[in-house]
């Protein structure tokens, strides 16, 4: 890709402050997307993918801040924004779809409203004119008879349809960036499927690119070209999407593709059960000196307890953060 | 949907004295306060005087039909100027926190500490009798309740997911409040308001017995009790007949004030499952 990044995001930290001190929930996270690119960003809970995505749009809250790096949004920096500049960003430039589709969408309003306002805040359109706006933005999500369902409250339409809409409001104003967090983990695998296809067609015509964020490796790599892997608050490998399931670099992520299952791989791999990575995540106030990966690494060695490895390139592009790498 | 007795009686019953008011110059025999006759005083009722006459010879029947005027004017009026107060200051309370959260609530734990009545004689001390400050005094001093329940809601509902969705979707505050948070608030408002209003009669009824309220000659069911309070046992259907209207009126909107939680309550349970 050439020119400059739509995003880029360049030694983040997130501090917590618990009341006595701060600690980073996440740090040295950096990243770029470009135009009507697709990345994934992959972790278990608690990682700091989450909040990440908190910190693109400007929304951490206490006791969450963020504690340093810079964000730049087509070449500008964002993460000092006034709250007004912010929220012309938000919904307009970066808009976002969340995990619930149950909840994400307000149960006394009917879901037509919903998607028209959109075009009134930040298109200032007539009511009428965002009215019939919204009705080509149902259709143009797939879902029968939008004339009628525009009328329709949330709780008149199946999972799958809110996430339709939740789509259709996120891509209402033709937004550069698209953050997808978790977005079909509360659905069925066949409705995952669709919607995850329409996502990416839609995306894709529109040359917006998507920030998807989940804990479901084998779905990332699906959809996303470059994949990072965070653990806890570090990216610890990030890769095109290809070569991280054919070679993965950092045990941590050898230990994720270990860990999907896989049809018919027990007879030709000989396995009886699927592996697992050892122990738990460590809490934010306790994670461990150098490599904070290392308690749960099996090729960790003294240089891990002491020494945080440093972010090294690959020669197939991307980079990995161990010591060891392969 | 099943009706629900509370519903359709309590809604009868305050429908009834809204038409009464409205209606009272084509209802009433006589004018309320002109038609004194000194000869049909203190008539027991009767067919030609249907709630009996007062000392000054007006009509009873005439007098509680206008009377509804200023008891529902006082109770719908006032009621609404402490929904307006209460939803304001509670909404914005729960949802900014902070600061302007324990302003609020200091302001609301002062209202509740001060019995609103002894508050309402004060601001009506200040700004004499009549209609007017009966409003101003009722509207200022009852809204700690909607208030306090405006800002609970405001709380939970804060966290709602579509609420965070408006934030992240670029909704200012002022958007996310009236957009998002006031109409998932609205039923347990609008009961608390119907509440209310049957206080407000009852106050306006005890402020006017107390000759705060409207002044005489004109009528309203306080005053009218008042004013019959020397007569109880010579000419018991002076303080009977604005009595039963003050009591059918009140049990009316407590009623219609039940009903509609029963029917809003379970709805916005499912709704939020």
């Amino acid at each position: 890709m050439t020119g400059r990044p739509l995003l880029e995001v360049e030694d983040l930290r997130i501090d917590l402050d618990d009341g006595s001190r701060r600690v980073a929930a996440a740090e040295g996270v950096s990243f770029r997307i470009d135009r009507g690119e697709t990345f994934g960003l992959v972790g278990e809970s608690g990682c700091g993918k989450s909040i990440t995505a908190l910190a693109l749009i400007g929304l951490l809250r206490p006791p969450l801040s963020i504690g340093g790096g810079v964000i730049r949004f087509e070449g500008q920096e964002i993460q000092h924004l006034s709250a007004a500049r912010q929220r012309q960003l938000r919904g307009n430039r970066i808009a976002m779809i969340f995990q619930e589709p149950m909840t994400a969408l307000n149960p006394v309003s009917p879901v037509g409203r919903q998607i028209a306002e959109m075009f009134v805040l930040h298109r200032g359109k007539s009511w009428r004119e965002a009215n019939q706006l919204a009705v080509e933005a149902l259709a143009s999500v797939r879902v029968p008879a939008p004339e009628r369902r525009v009328k329709d409250y949330p709780h008149q339409l199946s999972g799958g349809m809110r996430q339709r809409v939740m789509i259709a409001i996120a891509l209402a104003c033709g937004p550069d960036l698209l953050i997808a967090d978790e977005p079909t983990t509360a659905l069925d695998v066949t409705v995952q499927a669709e919607i995850i296809e329409l996502m990416r067609n839609l995306c894709a015509e529109r040359g917006t690119a998507i920030l998807m964020i989940s804990h479901d490796l084998g779905l990332v790599a699906n959809v996303c070209r470059r994949v990072a892997v965070m653990y806890a608050g570090r990216i610890v490998e990030e890769r095109g999407s290809a070569d991280i399931f054919r070679a993965p670099s950092h045990p941590y992520t050898q230990g994720l593709v270990d860990s999907l299952p896989r049809l018919g791989s027990r007879a030709a791999l000989g396995r009886s059960r699927l592996k697992e990575i050892a122990g738990v995540v460590p809490a934010i106030t306790r994670f461990p000196d150098g490599c904070r990966f290392n308690p749960r690494c099996t090729q960790a060695t003294d240089i891990c307890r002491t020494t945080a490895p440093q972010a090294d390139g690959l020669e197939a592009g991307g980079f990995v953060r161990c010591h060891h790498h392969a | 949907m099943k009706l629900r007795a509370n519903l359709v009686i309590g809604g009868s019953l305050f429908a009834l004295a809204i038409v009464v008011g409205l209606l009272a110059p084509w209802l009433a025999h006589t004018d309320p306060v002109m038609d004194a006759n000194l000869m049909n005083a203190e008539e027991p009722p009767s067919w030609t005087w249907w709630f009996g006459t007062d000392g000054q010879g007006r009509d009873i029947y005439s007098r509680v039909l206008y009377g509804a005027r200023v008891s529902l004017t006082v109770g719908i009026v006032s009621q609404l100027i402490n929904s307006v107060i209460g939803v304001a200051l509670g909404l914005s309370a729960g949802y900014f926190g902070g600061w302007w959260d324990d302003i609020v609530n200091a302001l609301t734990n002062l209202m509740l500490a001060i019995p609103s009545l002894i508050f309402a004689l004060a601001i009506m001390a200040v700004l004499g009798p009549g209609l007017t400050s009966l409003l101003i005094a009722l509207g200022l001093t009852n809204w700690s309740f909607t208030c306090r329940l405006a800002r609970a809601s405001a709380l939970s509902l804060r966290s709602q997911g579509y609420v965070q969705a408006a934030t992240v979707l670029g909704y200012g505050d002022a958007r996310i409040m009236i957009t998002q948070l006031l109409p998932n608030m609205l039923g347990p408002i609008v009961v608390i308001g119907t509440l209310g209003m049957g206080s407000a009669v009852l106050s306006e009824a005890v402020l006017s017995f107390l000759g705060l309220g409207v002044r005489p000659p004109f009528p309203s069911w306080g005053s009218m009790l008042s004013e019959a309070r020397e007569q109880i046992t010579t000419a018991p259907w002076l303080s009977i007949f604005p009595g039963l209207a003050i009591f059918l009126t009140v049990l009316g909107l407590n009623l219609l004030g039940d009903g509609l939680r029963d029917i809003l309550d379970p709805q916005s349970r499912s709704r939020r499952t």
